[in-house]
């Protein structure tokens, strides 16, 4: 009782997100299923488009980020359905600690089994495209980066739709415009690192639309859960 | 002060005090846009560049103004609704935003028949024709997360927040999509510095940017009243009103 609440406040954001990453070792097809996605999607190009190495290697920073973008809004359905359906949202509501931190601990859940494996799986697929090896840890980085900032985001349209029988379409439709911004300065990461130019710059973007997500998405995020467990 | 606020936020209230606004709004609206399309379309002086095509600019800048101002009240009803609880906010917000987006529809239809003449092509992908693109998703996206919700009120409250996230993005995405692209000519309209285009081209548009925000206040007004209505269909004073009429 007698604990500063700074700790205790510690403490809850630590079990919900060991809660999740519990749960995702006990299911790990749900971990799976954007990586797999993901493959997929990328492997559809070359044959839809061309197998020349030189067309695939133009696109590929788009086609990566593009395709992420999309295996990371296909999870997004997923982050707070089965505790929207269980219950368990209820409870986090009713505890004393606020809502908006205990939701950027699952969100950093959902980041580290959708945002990170992705970006560890590009340099492969990267491959694939032809992307030019020197450019391989730039894509890497600049979509760990960025997934974070969508995980933030996508978490806010995630919340909205929650409640919502069928929010799958309309949650792409909430939070595929927000994304841009994300998408612009990830591919031009890649694309200035294939040309050599300066790669910071198009990071820094990256790193200041997380902090900006990272401060305003909670409240969102929130606001927006309350609203989809009362109505 | 906040007697004023919250008798404002009455619908009744409201209601009745329109009334006498209203006239007024869709009056001035009416003629200044009768005033500055006739000026612009018939008397103004064709560019010597674009010869008549430029006049498309009386039609596209306006919408285009109003698209992106809409939004913002939009979610400005919204923080209004979600903070203080007034629903006249959201009424007005669930009225405004088929306004918003049917404007930023006018917008890229108008610049799309303008890029024939101009640029010899339909569409462009450049950074200001991206973000009203983009903008239109976010106006589809908020009305249909109102309309998705079963109960009212928890529709009201999810359009607010979205309205409110969707507002701070669009400075971001303006900007990363002007980062991304720039291919379109320098703004030609503003209202701070002088103006690059001759007076008497500028009158008539300045008239009809006018007109467009007075139609849309009217509108507003018209539709907020209405939505009142049914609203309030069963509540005492709206029964007497239509027993009254009728």
């Amino acid at each position: 009782m007698a604990e500063p609440s700074s700790r205790r406040l510690g403490v809850a954001i630590g079990a919900t997100l060991m809660r999740d990453l519990k749960r995702v070792r006990r299911r790990r097809g749900e971990v799976l299923n954007p990586l797999v996605f993901y493959a997929l999607a990328v492997s559809l190009f070359p044959i839809g488009i061309s197998p020349e190495a030189e067309l695939l290697a133009v696109m590929a920073p788009g086609l990566l980020w593009v395709t992420a973008l999309l295996a990371t809004l296909l999870s997004l359905d997923g982050l707070f359905r089965s505790d929207f359906d269980d219950g368990s949202l209820e409870q986090m509501m009713l505890s004393p600690q606020p809502l908006a931190a205990l939701s950027i601990a699952k969100v950093a859940a959902h980041w580290l089994f959708t945002g990170l494996p992705l970006a560890l799986m590009a340099p492969l697929l990267g491959i694939m495209l032809a992307l030019p090896i020197h450019s391989i840890g730039v894509l890497m980085a600049s979509l760990a980066l960025g997934s974070a900032s969508l995980s933030l985001i996508g978490g806010i349209g995630a919340a909205l739709t929650v409640g919502l029988p069928r929010g799958g379409v309309l949650l792409s439709l909430l939070v595929l415009p927000l994304y841009i911004p994300v998408l612009i300065f990830g591919t031009g990461a890649v694309q200035a690192a294939i040309l050599g130019d300066a790669v910071l710059p198009h990071l820094a973007m990256l790193g200041a639309l997380l902090a900006a997500a990272l401060i305003l998405a909670p409240w969102a995020i929130a606001a927006s859960l309350r609203i989809s467990i009362n109505g | 002060m906040w007697g004023l606020i919250h008798k404002l936020g009455s619908p009744k209230w409201f209601y009745y005090r329109s009334a006498a606004l209203q006239p007024w709004c869709w009056g001035a609206a009416v003629v200044l846009l009768l005033v500055g399309s006739v000026w612009g379309l018939v008397f103004a002086p064709a560019d010597y560049q674009q010869g008549n095509s430029f006049r498309i600019i009386y039609v596209h800048v306006p919408a285009a103004f109003l698209a992106q101002s809409v939004f913002v009240a939009m979610a400005i009803s919204g923080f209004v609704f979600m903070v203080w609880k007034i629903k006249i906010a959201d009424m007005a917000a669930a009225a405004m935003a088929p306004l918003g987006a049917s404007m930023t529809f006018v917008a890229l239809f108008s610049g799309a028949v303008w890029g024939v003449p101009t640029w010899g092509t339909w569409w462009i992908w450049d950074a200001r024709l991206t973000s009203m693109l983009i903008l239109l998703f976010l106006y589809i996206g908020v009305m249909s997360l109102r309309g998705a919700f079963s109960r009212r009120d928890s529709g009201a409250r999810a359009a607010s927040v979205l309205a409110m996230v969707g507002v701070i993005n669009i400075p971001i995405i303006k900007y990363s999509v002007d980062w991304w692209y720039t291919l379109h000519q320098p703004a030609s309209f503003t209202l701070t510095s002088r103006p690059a285009m001759p007076l008497e081209m500028w009158l008539p548009l300045l008239m009809m940017v006018v007109g467009f925000y007075g139609f849309f206040i009217a509108l507003t007004l018209t539709r907020t009243r209405s939505e009142i209505l049914r609203r309030e269909a069963n509540t005492r004073w709206v029964k007497a009103l239509i027993e009254e009429i009728n």
